[in-house]
């Protein structure tokens, strides 16, 4: 259905990023993408479908045929009936302003017979359980509902190829399924082709077909999910669990892993997996029965907690239930209708810019929206310069967390880890006392994850409080102490995060499902316990 | 919203345009009071639930602003128009060459009335533009426009979203700043906030594009026969321009309004025939598009029958639809008149109350989370 024949791209530049690739995608195929961040998967997507290279130039050796076409030659307006592309960020690719008229739009371009048309838009808002919210407004939905506009948009115009670049990276455990078990449907029911990029591999691994591992020399590697993850760097803690165990061939869902773990459970019985307690340090940030709204129903409803010095407190919940909104009222930015917001016993609204970014740092969503200089030195010295700090704290923070950054590149340029990095490097340059991160891993590959924990163990080890909001479950058990989980902006759970994340399916990380109802979130948990039982 | 009997988008949009036209035929300040008072009732009324149906109070707001400012502007700087003096403010005398433009000098009763009452038509026309606006989005009126129109209809489209779409961008680069701890307001601010503004912009117009482009948008079959396609294109463009004289005509004073009507219904014939012709080869469909009944029509045209009244009774009694500060006297007040903008409350009767629609995610919100 799809085949790359030794196609080699780059954007001007003298830097391949794809190199000699060579692949062949059958119809009726579920497809993942694999690869570190910036290894070219948007690329090698936009490709099956045209809009690299018409929309993007750059020079392209050797050819892509879809449908026994080859993009060569054929526009991705022509391509438009074949297949269909799904963006990282759907909310930017909406054209029309309601759910019904956004899943006609592609069919009213490509002509579809009216009837026909009808007939197709209720079958797409079936398919993707949106009968509900046909009426609604696009920009009144959640990210989740977006995301699952945007596919019902493309599959409406039944293209057979449907193509999607990371689509559960902005959804909650709960959403991410609900697209992802979509995705399977439309595979198995209706034998559509679809090709996927994800970082969140846990999440993808089980409904995969192929897996194409893109690795760092632009070079790439396809297979079946069990031979590509024996030897690929990225894994999800599943395949890490399996290595640990030393269990062939490796186990790639939840079940299978379940069903072999009867002799790693013996082995760890033994052990008691580590039960913190609390962090008892100095208070650094309460909130006191806070209640926001906007003008509209509650977005916090009297939620009250304290923070500590040398804890990193994960806040968990769908999307939707408030954790952006509790970031933003300890940080100074939302003005609480009721209640109280205190940071080092100071209302942080009150405070004059320099005296709050002193005592609390938040790193938004879109960590770009803190940068802004034409480069990434000038951005640095700038921050300095600012919070009247030697010359070079900034670039020294930075280079704590990425080693390999660019001076002289322009933020916008930089991968998603990357920009991460010198987000918050510029952020603590002014050492804030309380350190927020909203949803810090999107975007973020298993590596660039790992050096996100050391650098919030620091953080946490210096007597600063970390508070992040997260989607990523995986994330949460890797680093958090404390778990927060909010509900309709209510606070719903509050406890030590070993105990909440276990005890919520939705929440509960995969090791944890495995070994349930021992207590072991991660795999290195269980390797170090491995090694303390056999020596 | 299509799914029950409201009326269609584009009746909204006709009737709001026959109050506006009504507030430009007029300078009674009380008939301009009671076409405001109109626009305002209707779109109170029967505004729809999605976002935009607010928006009538925006356009007050922006309608009193308009007349403040006016009234503002012909005190400092109007022309000196003699009549009863209220005050006499400091002057600074201007050079010969700056005549009809002066600085201070005396405030008169007559000045300031007939500045109110130029603010006050400016401000209805707006006010009329807001009504219409609160009762149908201008997406749901593009939507309905002929095939051969679609290119420009979608551009408008796009342009229209992208005004939200600044603001909700501008709100997020600001929280932005203030976290980083930098100015947001002054010249450093602005600077800070619209270089971002602007890439923001800039890039979500690009992805726009791709994702229209990767949809299909601006498929088109090869053109069959380019004579007719040219007919087409002179037909809509002479047309246009015909109903534009036409308009122009029949709002003006001075001129004939029989005339007038003529050159703008044919010119309107014409137009149509173009589009006609030129929409035969569009590839599009559409997705069930509204029905334009006879609900529609009636609240289509009860908003012109302010204008025709007024029309009717200009030709016969000139004096009572104008009115000028000089000599200061009570406006007068036609019945007729009156009870023609009146009409423009039919939709009240016509359109059904619009179901109540909840409306969550507050812009504050965006701005932090997205």
């Amino acid at each position: 259905m799809i085949r790359f024949e030794d196609v080699s791209f780059r954007y001007g530049s003298d830097q391949w990023v794809l190199r000699d690739l060579d692949l062949s995608i059958e119809e009726g195929e579920l497809v993942v993408i694999v690869g570190p961040t910036g290894s070219g998967k948007t690329t090698m997507l936009k490709m099956i479908d045209g809009l690299v290279p018409h929309f993007t130039g750059g020079e392209m050796l050797g050819d892509v045929v879809v449908d026994s076409r080859s993009i060569r030659g054929t526009s991705p307006i022509e391509m438009a009936e074949t297949v269909g592309y799904v963006g990282q960020d759907p909310t930017a690719t909406f054209v029309t302003d309601r759910v019904e008229d956004e899943v006609a739009y592609a069919m009213e371009n490509l002509g579809v017979s009216p009837t026909a048309m009808r007939r197709r838009v209720e079958d797409a808002l079936d398919l993707m359980s949106l009968h509900e919210l046909r009426e609604r407004p696009l920009r009144t939905l959640s990210g989740g509902q977006r995301q699952r506009v945007a596919i019902a948009a493309v599959l409406a115009a039944s293209p057979r190829i449907l193509v999607l670049d990371e689509p559960t990276s902005a959804l909650d455990p709960g959403a991410a399924e609900e697209v992802l078990s979509s995705l399977t449907r439309l595979v198995h029911d209706v034998g559509m082709t679809v090709v996927v990029a994800e970082h969140r591999l846990e999440r993808v691994l089980p409904f995969a077909d192929q897996i194409v591992l893109l690795g760092p020399d632009a070079r790439a590697i396809s297979g079946s999910p069990r031979s590509i993850m024996e030897g690929s760097p990225l894994v999800p803690p599943i395949v890490d669990l399996g290595r640990v165990a030393g269990w062939d061939p490796l186990p790639v869902t939840v079940r299978e892993a379940r069903r072999r773990s009867g002799d790693l459970a013996d082995r760890l019985s033994t052990v008691t997996p580590p039960s913190p307690s609390l962090i008892t340090g100095e208070v650094i940030a309460s909130v006191d029965d806070l209640s926001v709204t906007y003008g509209g129903p509650w977005v916090l409803h009297s939620v009250s907690l304290e923070v500590r010095a040398g804890s990193i407190t994960a806040l968990m919940g769908r999307n939707g239930s408030g954790k952006s909104t509790l970031l933003g009222a300890l940080a100074g930015m939302i003005p609480a209708d009721r209640g109280s917001v205190s940071v080092d016993r100071l209302d942080p609204s009150t405070l004059k810019a320099t005296e709050r970014i002193s005592r609390v740092g938040l790193v938004p969503q879109d960590p770009g929206l803190l940068l802004y200089c034409q480069h990434v030195g000038v951005e640095c010295t700038t921050a300095d310069s600012e919070h009247h700090l030697a010359e070079g704290t900034t670039a020294a923070a930075v280079e704590r967390i990425t080693a390999d950054l660019d001076h002289d590149r322009h933020p916008k340029d930089l991968s998603e880890g990357q920009r991460l990095s010198l987000a918050l490097g510029v952020v603590l340059a002014a050492e804030p006392l309380l350190v927020l991160l909203d949803e810090p891993t999107r975007g973020l590959d298993y590596d660039a994850k790992r050096a996100l924990c050391i650098e919030l163990r620091r953080l946490a080890a210096e007597g600063r409080a970390v508070f992040l909001a997260t989607h990523d479950v995986e994330l949460v058990a890797m680093v958090a102490d404390r778990a927060v989980v909010l509900a309709g902006g209510e606070v719903i759970a509050d406890g030590i995060a070993r105990d909440v994340v276990r005890h919520t399916p939705a929440f509960a990380p995969q090791v944890a499902k495995v070994l349930a109802p021992q207590s072991w979130l991660t795999a290195a948990e269980v390797a170090t316990a491995l090694s303390g039982v056999e020596s | 919203m299509r799914r029950d009997n409201r009326p269609h988008g584009v009746a909204w949009w006709i009737w709001a345009l026959g109050l506006a036209a009504g507030a430009l035929r007029t300078t009674n300040p009380v008939l301009l009071l009671v076409l405001g008072t109109v626009a305002i009732m209707v779109a109170v009324a029967r505004r729809s639930g999605a976002p935009w149906g607010g928006s009538i109070a925006t356009f007050i707001r922006v309608a009193l602003i308009v007349m403040a400012l006016r009234v503002v502007l012909q005190v400092v700087f109007g022309q000196q128009i003699p009549g009863h003096v209220i005050v006499t403010l400091p002057s600074v005398p201007l050079p010969a060459w700056a005549e009809g433009v002066s600085i201070g000098g005396p405030v008169t009763v007559e000045g300031l009335l007939t500045a109110l009452v130029g603010g006050l038509r400016l401000g209805v026309v707006l006010i009329c533009f807001g009504a219409a606006n609160s009762l149908a989005s201008p997406r749901e009126v593009l939507r309905s426009l002929p095939g051969a129109l679609h290119e420009v209809a979608v551009a408008i489209t796009v342009a229209l979203c992208f005004a939200p779409e600044i603001i909700a961008a501008v709100l997020r680069v600001r929280s932005a700043r203030r976290l980083r701890g930098r100015p947001t307001r002054g010249l450093a601010g602005l600077r800070g906030i619209a270089v971002p503004v602007l890439e923001d912009a800039l890039e979500h117009s690009l992805q726009l594009a791709s994702s229209m482009g990767a949809r299909g948008f601006g498929r088109r079959p090869a053109v069959v026969a380019p004579r007719r396609e040219r007919l087409a294109i002179v037909g809509v463009v002479v047309g246009s321009l015909m109903v534009l004289i036409g308009g122009y005509g029949m709002l003006a004073s001075s001129s004939s309004v029989p005339a007038a009507a003529w050159v703008g219904i044919l010119g309107a014939v014409m137009a149509t025939g173009g589009v006609a012709l030129s929409g035969r080869r569009s590839a599009r469909t559409r997705y069930r598009p509204a029905p334009f009944g006879i609900r529609s029509l009636l609240c289509a045209l009860s908003g012109w029958t302010a204008v025709v009244v007024m029309s009717v009774v200009a030709s016969v009694a000139p004096g009572t639809i104008t009115w000028s500060a000089y000599p200061l006297t009570w406006p007068s007040l036609p019945a007729g008149v009156l009870v023609g903008i009146a009409a423009g409350l039919l939709p009240l009767l016509v359109a059904p109350r619009p179901s109540a629609v909840r409306i969550g995610e507050p812009i504050g919100a965006m701005a932090v989370t997205s």
